[in-house]
């Protein structure tokens, strides 16, 4: 055993360095540096789920029945595959709605309805109390183990002031006050908690393993050894197997994966984990996976300690329950005990903060504001507050702090009653059986619109009614509490109406058969009912807006509200609730959205009124805030077809504003094309005027040579024949020249505009060249110059035209003639044929072209070369020469690396097909 | 992952997950056999789970991100 005192210390230690993480993590929420906005923060504190059931109650379970401690962990794995659809939902409906409770969001979808929060609210309470008794025993029972020597009874205080569970439960109301109710902001997030319970998390799943490795590797010999010496014992070999030897009862399997499936998401913890403290709704997807593997781990040791517990203490030596403490306990470890409780206490307080602070905003917000908005009394200090501007924030807290005690306290009252009949996990189960009511009412309300106000009331209803009598009761029942007649048989002898086997079925545990029929009697209210009459106005509003929430955002969705509202009304009435700094400073941040400089110049239209009353919701509830909102403005009650019409216009606004994104986005690309044509067409305008200036510029210099000779012969009548003949010979040229130009300028337009005649042939390029050699002949000579021609042997054919060709040849020879020195000059004419086609170059050996000149004179007008002596031409050779090649398919460039002289090269391809299968080698030297 | 192949692989999962969890399949792996050295049936059932948050992991993760 451990001294009381110590283990007191090490609770009290624990629960103050809790805080601590917890007032940490708000700090950093005020600074801007959230501690819990990452998804392993978030998946941590969904393991609020694990509680002292966990911890304590799963290894009892496995000890009696072996694998059924899984089903409770499958359940939520199932929940989980699914949670990127259906948690995702209900996570972006609370945030546009600001829905801060299961109540809040039932309510809110069946038309904001306080009976419907009310109802919700009560079965919660009621459903909830077994699971905080759950929590109290596991504490107190662990406290009893170790402070009572081993092997003895634990002691047991005959009187309650003594019984040091009320006190836990009254140390555990005072934490979760100092938890969930610090601030005067009633604000529905609680970042503090959060990272208190991802803390916790930790501190339980490590506790826990370090008891399991020592239990596996410290008491025995690992794992192998474990197992074989537990299936050595007859009672323990059956643990292992499915049904311990009798039928294994499916259905009840079924429903305890049903049942937890359904809990992980609709208990009032896991919600508030969940839903209402998420961050950003991404975090799900890493979170989804993270909380399985959780539970995985947490539940990996569990059949190993219910199996050496056995082995160690015998059959009925020790509470299995209690073999997390009293294994390392009875083997001398007392610091690994104290761990232990250090575990299962982060289990059951964890569970406890987040259970009793969800429980008791729903208690504030949806039972003890509607009671008390009804009273006369609260209405008149309302009025109060209208003229003078009473804070109610205190007021909230007040109730809030109320309703932890007083869960905590029933939560005690019914440990008392019925917690020393029962097993942990089966008290837990009660708990789990009534929340799973809301199972009907909240998906329904996800994904039917045709639900309403009075199918979910009769549903849960319903259910609840049945829940209460085939589980509530009977446990009572069993406790001695009731008289157990009506167990036996049946209220007033109606056998048919015995709760255990109601309607006289038989063959399911009391559990399967109290949740097939709640179930069954819920969801068929549930449906028979909705369809029994048209929705409302406003319930149907609310369906809209709920089951297509993905469609639509708080600030696009349509607003369901008509009527008139002024400013000076509503923002004092949120002070009221929120705090008038608050308040302001909401109003302000609205007002800028609404792109309206002052407060006082906002248009009190339907949206403002929904932003104050969706803010008041967070504060007080959905239902409440209506009931308030409504109580400060002149609304005019909207009939189905006004929903209607405003759910089209609505759309059509949405519709309307795609289409105006679409139009701008397509008169964005035509300006675009526009302008880059414009910007084309701008640049062939300077093309076309340089070629304007080029040409006139070309023509005028014969043109003046011309005109000044004829000048001379005019004027001078008495010229000499010879100087005459002189005269017009230069004449003769200059027009010969002038006609070139015109044909090249004329040539090259044809070429560009793709209007010039081809006549294509098989030609054979030897020839071609042969022929173009003997014709530039002469001109060569005359310069002095050697021509020198370098063929292979046979070339191919090559279809092209012959005449356009030469052209180009003469070209080039021409040019080379142009430029080669007057002594000593050489020009050299080589083909080369590969398998991409035929090459031509020819090189002079002339000054070359300057590297500043190379780009250009390919160049319409661009002659090579510097203005004084350069030797005449058009500047139009080359480029047609350039175009008609280029028209064949070849290219034509100058060759940059020629050693001496320029070298201008060109290729024509092969035609694609008729591509030659062996190639003749040009062999040239 | 709103669209696409996510959601239907999360469903397909769920399904596979449910009908191995449960009758007739869970009975199969009810044998009195060793696995490892462990006794096969709590080995089976934990490894099954162990699987089933591998693929869960490995779909939910691989989606890329929202719209």
């Amino acid at each position: 055993m451990v001294a009381a005192p110590l283990v007191i210390g090490v609770s009290f230690a624990y629960l103050l360095l809790l805080f601590a993480v917890a007032s940490w993590g708000d700090r950093r929420a005020t600074q801007g540096r959230s501690v819990i906005g990452n998804p392993w923060t978030y998946a941590l504190s969904m393991a609020v789920y694990c509680s002292a059931w966990t911890y304590f109650g799963s290894v009892g379970r496995a000890a009696a029945a072996g694998v059924w401690f899984l089903p409770i962990y499958l359940g939520p794995m199932l929940a989980m595959i699914l949670a990127w659809m259906v948690v995702r939902k209900m996570i972006r409906i609370a945030r546009t709605y600001r829905i801060t409770s299961i109540a809040d969001f039932i309510a809110s979808r069946y038309g904001k309805s306080p009976l419907l929060a009310g109802l919700v609210t009560l079965i919660t309470v009621v459903g909830i109390l077994p699971y905080i008794a759950l929590q109290l025993k596991g504490i107190s029972g662990a406290y009893a183990l170790m402070t009572t020597p081993l092997g003895q009874p634990p002691l047991r205080s005959v009187h309650w002031l003594g019984d040091s569970t009320l006190y836990i439960a009254l140390a555990l109301a005072g934490f979760t006050i100092v938890f969930g109710t610090r601030h005067l902001d009633s604000a529905e997030r609680h970042e503090g908690m959060v990272a208190a319970i991802a803390f916790e998390s930790i501190i339980k799943l490590l506790a826990f393993l370090a008891v399991g490795a020592f239990v596996v590797w410290g008491l025995f010999d690992g794992l192998g050894d474990l197992f074989a010496r537990a299936q050595a014992v007859p009672e323990l070999r059956k643990l292992l197997t499915l049904g311990q030897g009798k039928a294994f009862a499916y259905e009840q399997w079924f429903a305890l994966t049903l049942l937890s499936m359904l809990s992980v998401i609709f208990l009032p913890r896991q919600f508030q984990v969940m839903v209402v403290e998420n961050v950003d709704e991404r975090h799900l997807k890493r979170a989804a996976w993270v909380f399985p593997l959780y539970l995985l781990l947490i539940n990996l040791f569990v059949l190993p300690i219910a199996l050496g517990g056995l082995l160690h203490f015998g059959p009925g030596g020790a509470d299995a329950e209690g073999f997390v403490l009293s294994l390392p306990l009875a083997s001398g470890h007392t610091t690994l005990a104290l761990l232990a409780f250090v575990g299962g206490l982060s289990a059951a307080t964890g569970m406890v903060i987040v259970e009793v602070i969800a429980v008791s905003t729903m208690v504030c917000n949806d039972l003890v504001m509607p009671l008390l908005l009804r009273t006369r009394r609260f209405g008149a200090t309302l009025g109060e507050g209208q003229a003078g501007g009473g804070d109610l924030t205190r007021f909230l807290l007040g109730i809030r702090r109320s309703a932890i005690v007083a869960i905590l306290l029933l939560g005690y009252l019914y440990f008392h009653l019925a917690g020393e009949a029962y097993a942990l996990v089966s008290i837990g189960l009660i708990s789990f059986a009534a929340v799973a009511q809301f199972a009907p009412a909240m998906l329904g309300g996800m994904y039917w619109k045709g639900g309403t106000r009075r199918g979910a009331l009769a549903g849960l209803g319903c259910g609840f009614g049945l829940w209460i009598y085939t589980l509530m009761l009977p446990s009572l029942a069993k406790s001695g509490w009731l008289a157990a007649d009506f167990m036996t048989q049946g209220p007033y002898g109606l056998e048919l109406l015995k709760p255990e086997q109601l309607f006289g079925l038989r063959g399911l545990d009391n559990l399967t058969q109290s949740l097939f029929w709640s179930l069954l009697f819920n969801i068929g209210a549930y449906v028979g009912v909705s369809l029994w009459r048209a929705p409302s106005a406003r319930e149907t509003s609310q369906a809209l807006l709920f089951v297509d929430v993905f469609q639509r955002t708080a600030s696009t969705g349509p607003v369901f509200w008509r009527g008139r509202a002024r400013v000076a009304d509503l923002l004092p009435l949120l002070g009221r609730f929120l705090g008038t700094r608050r308040a302001t400073a909401l109003f302000e941040v609205y007002a800028q959205r609404r792109g309206v400089a002052r407060v006082e110049q906002l248009q009190p239209d339907a949206q403002l009124v929904q932003f104050v009353e969706t803010q008041l919701a967070g504060a007080i509830g959905s239902a409440s805030a209506r009931v308030m909102v409504a109580s400060v403005v002149q609304e005019e009650s909207l009939g189905l077809d006004d929903v209607m019409r405003i759910l089209d216009e609505a759309s059509q606004l949405r519709a309307y504003s795609h289409a105006l994104e679409d139009k701008s986005r397509s008169l964005e690309r035509a300006t675009a094309e526009l302008r880059s044509a414009n910007e084309q067409l701008k640049s062939l305008d300077r093309l076309k005027d340089d070629f304007m200036s080029s040409v006139t510029h070309e023509l005028r210099t014969p043109l003046t040579s011309i005109r000044a000779l004829a000048e001379v012969m005019v004027d001078d009548a008495d010229m000499p024949v010879e100087q005459r003949q002189h005269f017009l010979g230069i004449v003769v040229a200059e027009t010969e020249r002038l006609s070139r130009l015109v044909n090249q300028v004329l040539d090259m337009a044809k070429i560009e505009s793709g209007h010039a005649e081809w006549h294509n042939s098989d030609i054979d390029l030897r020839a071609l060249l042969t022929q173009a050699v003997q014709t530039t002949e002469p001109m060569l000579r005359e310069r002095g110059a050697v021509l020198d021609l370098q063929l292979p042997d046979a070339v191919p054919l090559l279809r092209a035209d012959a005449d356009r060709l030469m052209q180009v040849m003469l070209n080039l020879l021409s040019n080379a003639a142009k430029f080669v020195p007057r002594e000593g000059g050489r020009v050299q004419v080589r083909l080369q044929c590969d398998s991409a086609g035929l090459t031509v170059a020819v090189h002079d050996n002339g000054p070359g072209v300057p590297e500043d000149q190379r780009a250009l004179i390919f160049e319409k007008f661009r002659q090579g070369g510097d203005a004084l002596n350069r030797p005449q031409g058009t500047g139009l050779g080359l480029p047609i020469s350039r175009q008609i090649v280029e028209h064949f398919g070849g290219r034509m460039w100058l060759q940059p690396d020629a050693a001496q002289g320029a070298c201008f090269c060109f290729t024509l391809p092969w035609p694609a097909a008729a591509q030659p299968d062996e190639t003749p080698q040009g062999d040239t030297t | 992952m709103d669209h696409g192949l996510g959601p239907q692989r999360l469903r397909a999962l769920f399904c596979a997950a449910l009908a191995l969890f449960n009758f007739p399949l869970l009975a199969l792996w009810d044998r009195d056999a060793l696995f490892l050295g462990l006794p096969l049936f709590p080995a089976a059932l934990f490894l099954l789970w162990a699987l089933i948050i591998l693929a869960l992991a490995v779909i939910v993760e691989a989606a890329g991100e929202e719209p």
